[in-house]
């Protein structure tokens, strides 16, 4: 199934790894970064008695 | 119905609450579909060998550094003359992600250029084109988090992203301006003879869709987040005042 790579396999296992962990750490702060926001927002519009947007 | 609609920020956070599942779902099964089928099931190529696979990653993440600069400077202009706000936390929420895209252009070019080339770094017209573009990118960052006001952050930042489009341009036409480079000519072309062959065509065009489509979702994300840190800001402004 793995295809031959021969004597590129380190650049191009490379390329596709720290391609996918730029991807996923992106993806990972964006949401981290949301929920964050999100549950900050919902705290304050509870106390201040606001609803949500 | 006009797209103006969308500078409401509540229309855009109903809008986007719908429509960010799909795009984001479309992405994930596009770039899954595009990477296996390269990577598992194309040919090497008879010059590059293996290292033709780092060509669906390294050319759709560079064509998308480039359009999210594009999309940064509309969404600036907009701001600008219209003074809508989600345009200019729009433009804000696609900086890190076109940063992101520019650094995978990078580093896999690196990459593939090392065993290609003999070298992981050229001052070549269109690698230093885009090196410049990564640090307006951070300097785009930069100033966001340096200004307290955020409208005054939107308007200078608007003005940066302008002057940074010159590089943007020029990441993308280099290659054509100057002829020394050791980067090749444009590899997708409209004109049959220049563009790659189907076998790697096909693929490519899959991830393509699938970065672009990554793209708008992490905007999309990353703009709700904005907005509603900016109401946050403001209810707890109004907290401190009260």
């Amino acid at each position: 199934m793995m295809p031959e790579l021969g004597k590129y396999a380190v650049a191009v296992l490379g390329s596709y790894a720290a391609s996918i962990l730029l991807v996923a750490g992106l993806v990972a702060l964006s949401i981290w970064q949301g929920r964050r926001v999100k549950r900050q927002l919902a705290e304050v519009e509870a106390r201040q008695g606001k609803v949500d947007v | 119905m006009s797209i103006w609609e969308y500078a409401n920020p509540k229309k855009f956070m109903q809008t986007s609450s719908w429509a960010l599942p799909w795009v984001a779902g479309l992405a994930v099964v596009c770039l899954i579909v595009g990477l296996v089928w390269g990577f598992f099931f194309t040919p090497d190529d008879y010059k590059q060998g293996s290292t033709v696979k780092i060509f669906y990653l390294h050319v759709p993440a560079a064509m998308m550094a480039i359009n999210a600069w594009v999309m940064m400077l509309v969404a600036s202009l907009i701001w600008l003359v219209r003074r809508h706000h989600v345009s200019a936390l729009a433009a804000k929420a696609a900086a890190p992600v076109g940063l992101t895209f520019t650094a995978i252009a990078l580093v896999t070019g690196a990459l593939w250029g090392q065993p290609m080339w003999g070298t992981w770094w050229a001052w070549d017209p269109r690698l230093t084109s885009f090196l410049i573009l990564a640090l307006f990118y951070l300097g785009y960052i930069a100033l966001w988090q340096a200004i307290d006001n955020p409208d005054t952050a939107a308007d200078l930042t608007a003005v940066l992203c302008m002057v940074g489009s010159v590089f943007a341009v020029l990441s993308r036409y280099a290659v054509n301006f100057w002829n020394q480079g050791l980067h090749q000519g444009a590899s997708l072309s409209l004109d049959k003879e220049e563009n790659v062959a189907d076998v790697f065509w096909l693929p490519a065009l899959v991830c393509i869709a699938g970065f672009v489509l990554l793209f708008v979702a992490l905007v999309l994300m990353r703009t709700r987040t904005e907005i509603r840190a900016r109401r946050l800001q403001a209810l707890l402004a109004r907290e401190r005042l009260a």
